[in-house]
């Protein structure tokens, strides 16, 4: 929710990254079952960034702290999987935190671009 | 899968911001030919009345199940497009907002061709989201026309008459023996030198007597169950001990052997364990006792017929639709020593100082002691420098710097000859203050910039007090500044309220004060439906952004419970009872207890949400071993349908 908006702000500060992205909204980022993210591996994309909100969360001001906890379980998945854990991040993005998020997609693109495609 | 959906979707140009960077023609084309996309179109401003009535005549015409649109962000127009649908007969849920501005044209304008996959991986996500939504259905919910308010100084009061005007039934509970909170403590107040009871009975005139309002002094909430609309309040007032005015208070009070700080003056003198009112026209105008240091001597029953000791707690019920939370702060008390407070007489904290004001007649004494030199020293117990692992006030109380401006500029008016010295760190006199800064510094107040890592010094040696202070302004020039008095400039803190906070569980930020749900766009919300906080319980806040902020809770809290029924967001969580196995593990997950296990006919036991008090945050639905839960509107096969949407090119 809230991360969301961080990522709307970067588009507002026409704060390039890379167009290879693609942004789904989740209510809260604990939300997210482990096996998405393995899914998302798996169809297509080369990693899968969790944008947790912060102690901003309107609805779990500890969400980061679950959103870790799913983190864990899917870098457990992927290691089942043969995926490389590097490429599941998390960081927590602010509604102002424009800059470090378009930051994170530059680091994340070019460190995926040293892994390569996902095996599959 | 739903056989044979029929999705219309519409890319906005957005007057060229999407469209001078994402090909939107090539967006239709390859969408266009995307399975149950009926019809795919562009256009110039979707928002326009143009474009929306596109959308209504074609969602009518060719028989529409369901509609995205590719635009700006959803925060901007995602419910002007449910609108749409609405119009045209579709349900408003039956809709998805990609968002291809905020999320593309705007951040990727260096790389259009790219931005355009990028577009159409947003717009495949929502076809495949609409493939699988159901019609929803918003949660209606009664809510009782009545507002509990916590806290009964110039936020509560104010937040109480707001609601009673727009003919809300107002339950006040006030912890005091006495409404008005610290702002009727206050002497002259910021700009018209009306004291700061004055500030309170003008409330009260308006208040007391209107007929759907009821005061609680000396009571507490001791429960509160229940949910937005429907709340349930206990609450315990402690009896007051006096059944009506007594004739000769005086007396009375003079055979109480009890002897406590008096917190009506900020401890700057005694009282006995008779409170007083101790104000004019305090109310109740009733004294009380002081349950918590009465020893019961019952001296004061036989000078005094009206004194009853062994009254009982009485408990109340409310039913409320929303509650306001306007618990305030308190005054920081330094510690002792901190530069010699406690330890010298002559040294005060500011609210003791404006007491002391308020009593001298035509000349400002202390004691017997005439006053000719104030040194004021800023920031104590505000804006702290943390040192080891003890928890400091690391915040800005904003309103000192007003309050001493202000009392500077009024003393100096009233009595001859005062050499005022203001130490200060920064001075932070915002808006409509400057002005009084101007005037202090017209009328020769001498103000001195210290270092926070070398802050002043108070020496006290027989009847001399000195202070010390590096001038940071003169090269840190080592001063030494007999003085009178020394006032410490004190910040606020939160008020404590640990019992409470058990109660309601409302979010605490990291100084202490209350939490809003946003800063900007929900600044008097909590993450709590239904309780809103107003004034200085949120952090440091003078009278007037009070007063603001108590008007904005009041207004809220009616918009919500006026109507009487309360219409909800359909997104809440859902357990499919069949794939439930029962680990609980949703139960520990949900923060706002919101998940229970309930028999099912049929099933057994299983776990089971009341969706009015699920917020629809989906912790429940990572936490679950088996998958067993959905957000409606956001179900797992939706996004897992999503996720391979995008993907694909």
């Amino acid at each position: 929710m809230i991360s969301y908006v961080g990522i709307d702000f970067a588009g507002l500060q026409h704060m390039h990254y890379p167009a290879t992205t693609s942004i789904m909204r989740l209510p809260c980022s604990s939300m997210i079952r482990p096996e998405w993210i393995i899914l998302a591996l798996k169809n297509g994309f080369d990693g899968v960034f969790v944008a947790a909100d912060g102690t901003d969360c309107p609805y779990l001001r500890d969400c980061t702290d679950r959103t870790a906890k799913r983190i864990d379980d899917a870098l457990k998945l992927a290691e089942k999987e043969g995926i490389e854990p590097q490429r599941i991040k998390m960081a927590a993005i602010c509604s102002v935190c424009g800059e470090p998020f378009a930051n994170h997609m530059h680091n994340f693109y070019r460190e995926l671009k040293e892994l390569g495609p996902v095996k599959r | 899968m739903s056989p044979n959906r029929r999705i219309g979707v519409y890319v906005c140009w957005c007057g060229g911001n999407i469209s001078d960077v994402v090909d939107v023609k090539k967006v239709v084309e390859v969408i266009s030919k995307e399975s149950d996309v009926v019809v795919a179109k562009d256009f110039m401003f979707m928002c326009s009345d143009a474009g929306q009535r596109m959308i209504e005549e074609d969602v009518k015409e060719k028989k529409l199940d369901a509609v995205v649109v590719a635009s700006c962000s959803p925060k901007l127009h995602e419910l002007t497009f449910r609108g749409a649908v609405t119009r045209a007969g579709l349900n408003p849920y039956m809709y998805y907002h990609a968002n291809i501005r905020e999320q593309v044209s705007w951040a990727h304008g260096n790389d259009p061709a790219e931005a355009t996959r990028k577009a159409i991986r947003h717009i495949r996500a929502g076809v495949a989201y609409l493939r699988h939504a159901e019609p929803l259905k918003k949660i209606e919910v009664k809510a009782a026309r009545s507002v509990l308010i916590i806290g009964g100084g110039v936020a509560g009061l104010r937040s109480a008459l707001d609601l009673s005007r727009m003919g809300l039934n107002v339950y006040l509970v006030e912890r005091e023996p006495f409404v008005g909170g610290n702002t009727a403590k206050l002497w002259e107040v910021y700009p018209y030198k009306r004291k700061g009871w004055e500030v309170i009975d003008s409330i009260l005139k308006d208040l007391l007597g209107r007929d759907n309002v009821a005061i609680y002094t000396n009571a507490e909430v001791r429960s509160v169950s229940g949910y937005l609309g429907n709340f349930e309040v206990k609450v315990e007032i402690k009896p007051r001990g006096f059944r009506g005015r007594c004739e000769d208070l005086e007396r009375v009070v003079s055979v109480c052997p009890i002897k406590v700080p008096n917190e009506y003056d900020f401890g700057l003198t005694n009282r006995c364990a008779i409170i007083a009112p101790p104000y004019p026209g305090a109310y109740p105008e009733i004294p009380s006792i002081d349950w918590k240091n009465c020893v019961k001597c019952r001296k004061c029953a036989e000078v005094c017929d009206q004194i009853e000791l062994d009254d009982e707690v009485q408990t109340v019920r409310l039913k409320v639709g929303a509650i306001v939370v306007a618990t305030g702060f308190r005054p920081y008390e330094p510690r002792q020593g901190e530069y010699k407070y406690g330890s010298s007489e002559r040294v005060l904290t500011l609210p003791q100082f404006m007491k002391l004001v308020e009593r001298s007649g035509g000349e400002l004494k202390l004691g017997n002691r005439t006053i000719r030199t104030v040194v004021f020293i800023y920031c104590v117990g505000s804006r702290q420098v943390p040192s080891g692992d003890e928890k400091v006030n690391s915040y800005c109380s904003r309103y000192c710097c007003n309050a001493v401006m202000n009392l500077s500029v009024r003393i100096l008016d009233r009595f001859n000859g005062l050499k005022l010295y203001h130490l200060f760190r920064d001075i932070r006199t915002y808006g409509k203050h400057e002005l009084m800064y101007e005037e202090a510094c017209k009328k020769g107040v001498i103000f001195i910039k210290y270092d926070e890592n070398q802050p002043p010094e108070v020496l006290v040696s027989g009847k001399r007090t000195i202070v010390r202070v590096r001038d940071l302004l003169t090269e840190r020039e080592e001063l030494e500044i007999p003085s009178d008095l020394v006032v410490l400039v004190t910040g606020m803190e939160p008020t404590p309220n640990e019992k409470l906070n058990e109660i309601l569980k409302l979010p605490i930020g990291k100084d202490g004060f209350y939490q809003e749900m946003h800063p900007k766009l929900k600044p008097v919300e909590t993450t709590l439906a239904g309780m809103f906080i107003a004034g200085a319980c949120q952090g440091p806040k003078d009278i007037r952004e009070s007063v603001l902020s108590s008007s904005a809770a009041a207004a809220k809290a009616a918009t919500l419970v006026l109507p009487g029924r309360i219409e909800l967001e359909p997104f809440t969580a859902l357990v499919d009872p069949e794939r439930c196995n029962l680990s609980k593990r949703c139960v520990d997950e949900c923060p706002y207890g919101a998940i229970q296990i309930r028999r099912y006919e049929g099933l057994g036991e299983k776990a089971w949400v009341n969706e009015v008090l699920c917020k629809g945050c989906g912790a429940c639905v990572a936490a679950c071993p088996n998958g067993a839960i959905n957000i409606r509107g956001l179900t797992n096969v939706q996004i897992e349908e999503m996720i391979r949407a995008a993907g694909r090119e």
